[in-house]
């Protein structure tokens, strides 16, 4: 039969080739359908490369200080004008995009690493555990998100990190509420009781079977709150209490430009329009890809 | 109903006694010395001695905590290290000023985000629908304290015609109070109107859909009468949940706002409380800001079980 064997083997896997073929290609007729998600996506890629390439692309130092161009307008020199200490607001916009990237995305990822596991917990095992861990989470829900971060930012000191791990932790009761939500429905689905009929123990249960089930509501919310991040970040700053002067971020950018909004309005433009656009093409993007990944819209 | 209402109240009650803790030791968490703080820097050690006697500062951390929260709920935070003055008469001064803030505020969002949440849910996919989706995007993606600082730029540096900062009080001058709080309300308002308007949008969707709606075109009544009598009644009901939920990020918003429009209200008093390590004062105003948020949450859940028998079955069993 070996040879029957090949035989079969060969149109097996032109037939598995051309199904991911066209799955990849229905992926992408999919997402072509949404041409605002698509260019949300394309944006926040570009903000990426310039976070990365910011050394390369940035066409000054942000931290080089000019006494001779002080609060200039922006022209062909400086495209976007000079700051209240001659620095190149282009270049700091550059380079302010690594410091809001940072914050939004690891204040997140710290998130789930705290409320995915706790609110799989919490929904998988019920009971006491659970009581304590939703109890918790009212608390802490129940401080706003700003006024717990300032709080743990004066506690841990005004840097960017204490920033992103203050952020991350007024943002992590979210994640465990959804997670517990979502573990919920799941553990009652049929192929989870089959799972565990078959003798699977917990973790296995948890980690096969649940988790890669609502991986994608849980990648859908990282993606809309991650523009959330990167306005608290900017805020934090702009009151002094996250990036410090003169580290680029947009925020103490907007707080420098307060006072000099009559002379050099176009200090407050640039930092404020970047925030603005990256949390934007974040939100297109996430709104996309909510739908995209709707097993209902084929 | 009694059930749910007596389970409802414990969870507040174990949620407000989590948020003391949460709070105590926080405040003890933060760096420095509060006797220092108290005493100035010329104080030497007797002085700091006397002071810690004083405030207790010595006993043992859960007597601290005790006789913190005993007092706390009799309504005695302390008083503040830097007026004198006691935290219960600051904020009773301050938060007068951030609720006329907060109100606006939601008075503005209202505005916008029913009708263009019930216009795009009903002209659902039209271009109107459209605009209406990019208008939510705007106000959730525009960082507010930019709006501000934009909206500043445009009315009060460039136009004239607001003035930029400050604050008098409606009872003294009106017009002068309005002038200077529609910049902030605004600002304050779009971030929530974008919130209420896709939350109005998405019930009012459902709601079209329902049988009773069908059955009240098919008895004759006109678009009009089926729109304002039966839908829109019965679509708002889950935004005023939303609206109970959103009073924290609103709270948050007011901080900023304040900082921007120099309001000298309960958003700025908690930024300056902060910078000046005010220890009482911290300890206070983020006490009264969660409790308040637990308090008006349990009020909207308590009256949205109220208007909607099915829900109060619901939520009884969720919450066992």
């Amino acid at each position: 039969m070996p040879g029957d064997g090949g035989a079969v083997a060969a149109p097996a896997a032109a037939v598995l080739r051309e199904a991911r073929v066209t799955s990849l290609e229905r992926a992408w007729r999919r997402a072509a359908r949404r041409p605002p998600a698509l260019a949300g996506a394309a944006v926040v890629v570009l903000y990426l490369l310039l976070a990365l390439g910011a050394p390369w692309i940035a066409p000054a130092d942000p931290l080089r200080t000019d006494w001779g161009q002080i609060r200039k307008a922006p022209s062909a020199a400086h495209p976007f004008g000079t700051d209240d200490l001659g620095r190149d607001i282009l270049s700091r916009v550059i380079y302010g995009t690594r410091i809001s990237m940072q914050a939004g995305v690891f204040s997140i990822l710290l998130a789930m690493a705290i409320g995915v596991p706790a609110g799989l917990g919490a929904g998988f095992y019920r009971g006491a555990f659970d009581q304590m861990i939703m109890r918790l989470t009212d608390a802490w829900l129940s401080f706003p998100f700003l006024i717990l971060a300032i709080g743990l930012v004066t506690i841990l000191g005004p840097s960017l990190t204490n920033a992103t791990v203050a952020i991350g932790v007024g943002a992590t009761p979210t994640y465990i509420r959804l997670t517990r939500g979502l573990v919920l429905s799941t553990r009652e689905e049929d192929f989870v009781q089959a799972a565990r009929a078959l003798g699977a123990g917990d973790l296995r249960v948890m980690g096969r079977h649940i988790l890669p089930n609502i991986a994608s509501a849980l990648l859908v919310q990282a993606t809309v709150s991650i523009p959330g991040a990167i306005i608290a970040e900017a805020i934090l700053s702009f009151l002094g209490l996250g990036v410090q002067p003169p580290n680029p971020s947009w925020g103490t950018m907007l707080n420098a430009a307060q006072q000099f909004l009559e002379t050099a309005p176009w200090m407050a433009w640039w930092p404020g329009l970047a925030i603005f656009s990256l949390a934007l093409s974040f939100n297109l993007a996430g709104d996309g890809l909510r739908d995209w990944l709707d097993p209902k819209d084929y | 109903m009694l059930e749910y209402l007596i389970q409802r109240l414990a969870i507040s009650a174990v949620t407000l006694a989590v948020i003391s803790l949460i709070v105590f030791t926080g405040v003890r968490m933060i760096p420095g010395d509060p006797a220092r703080v108290m005493a100035g820097t010329e104080a030497d050690e007797a002085g700091l001695a006397e002071i810690r006697e004083k405030y207790g500062l010595d006993d043992p951390i859960p007597v601290q905590y005790f006789r913190w929260v005993g007092l706390a709920i009799r309504g005695d935070l302390g008083e503040s290290i830097r007026t004198r003055e006691t935290v219960t008469q600051t904020v009773a001064k301050k938060l007068p000023i951030t609720l006329e803030l907060a109100c606006l505020s939601i008075l503005v969002a209202l505005t916008i985000a029913i009708p263009v949440g019930v216009l795009s849910a009903v002209r659902r996919n039209t271009l109107w629908d459209y605009l209406a989706n990019g208008l939510s995007l705007f106000g959730l993606s525009v960082p507010n304290f930019w709006l501000g600082i934009m909206l500043i730029l445009f009315f009060s540096v460039r136009l004239g015609w607001l003035p930029a900062s400050g604050f008098v009080s409606f009872f003294e001058d009106p017009v002068a109070n309005i002038t200077r709080m529609i910049m902030p309300a605004f600002v304050l308002g779009t971030a929530l109107a974008a919130v209420l308007m896709r939350q109005t949008r998405n019930s009012m969707i459902e709601v079209l859909s329902a049988d009773y709606i069908r059955t009240a075109y098919s008895k004759g009544l006109a678009g009009r009468a089926v729109l304002f009598r039966h839908a829109i009644r019965n679509g708002l009901i889950p935004v005023v949940t939303i609206l109970g939920l959103q009073m924290g990020a609103l709270m948050g918003g007011a901080v900023v706002t304040e900082q921007i429009f120099v309001v000298p209200g309960f958003g700025r008093l908690i930024v300056e409380s902060v910078f000046t390590r005010d220890y009482p004062l911290v300890q206070g105003v983020v006490l009264i800001t969660a409790s308040a948020y637990v308090l008006i949450n349990l009020l909207v859940d308590v009256s949205y079980s109220l208007l909607n028998p099915r829900i109060r079955i619901k939520g009884a069993a969720s919450a066992r």
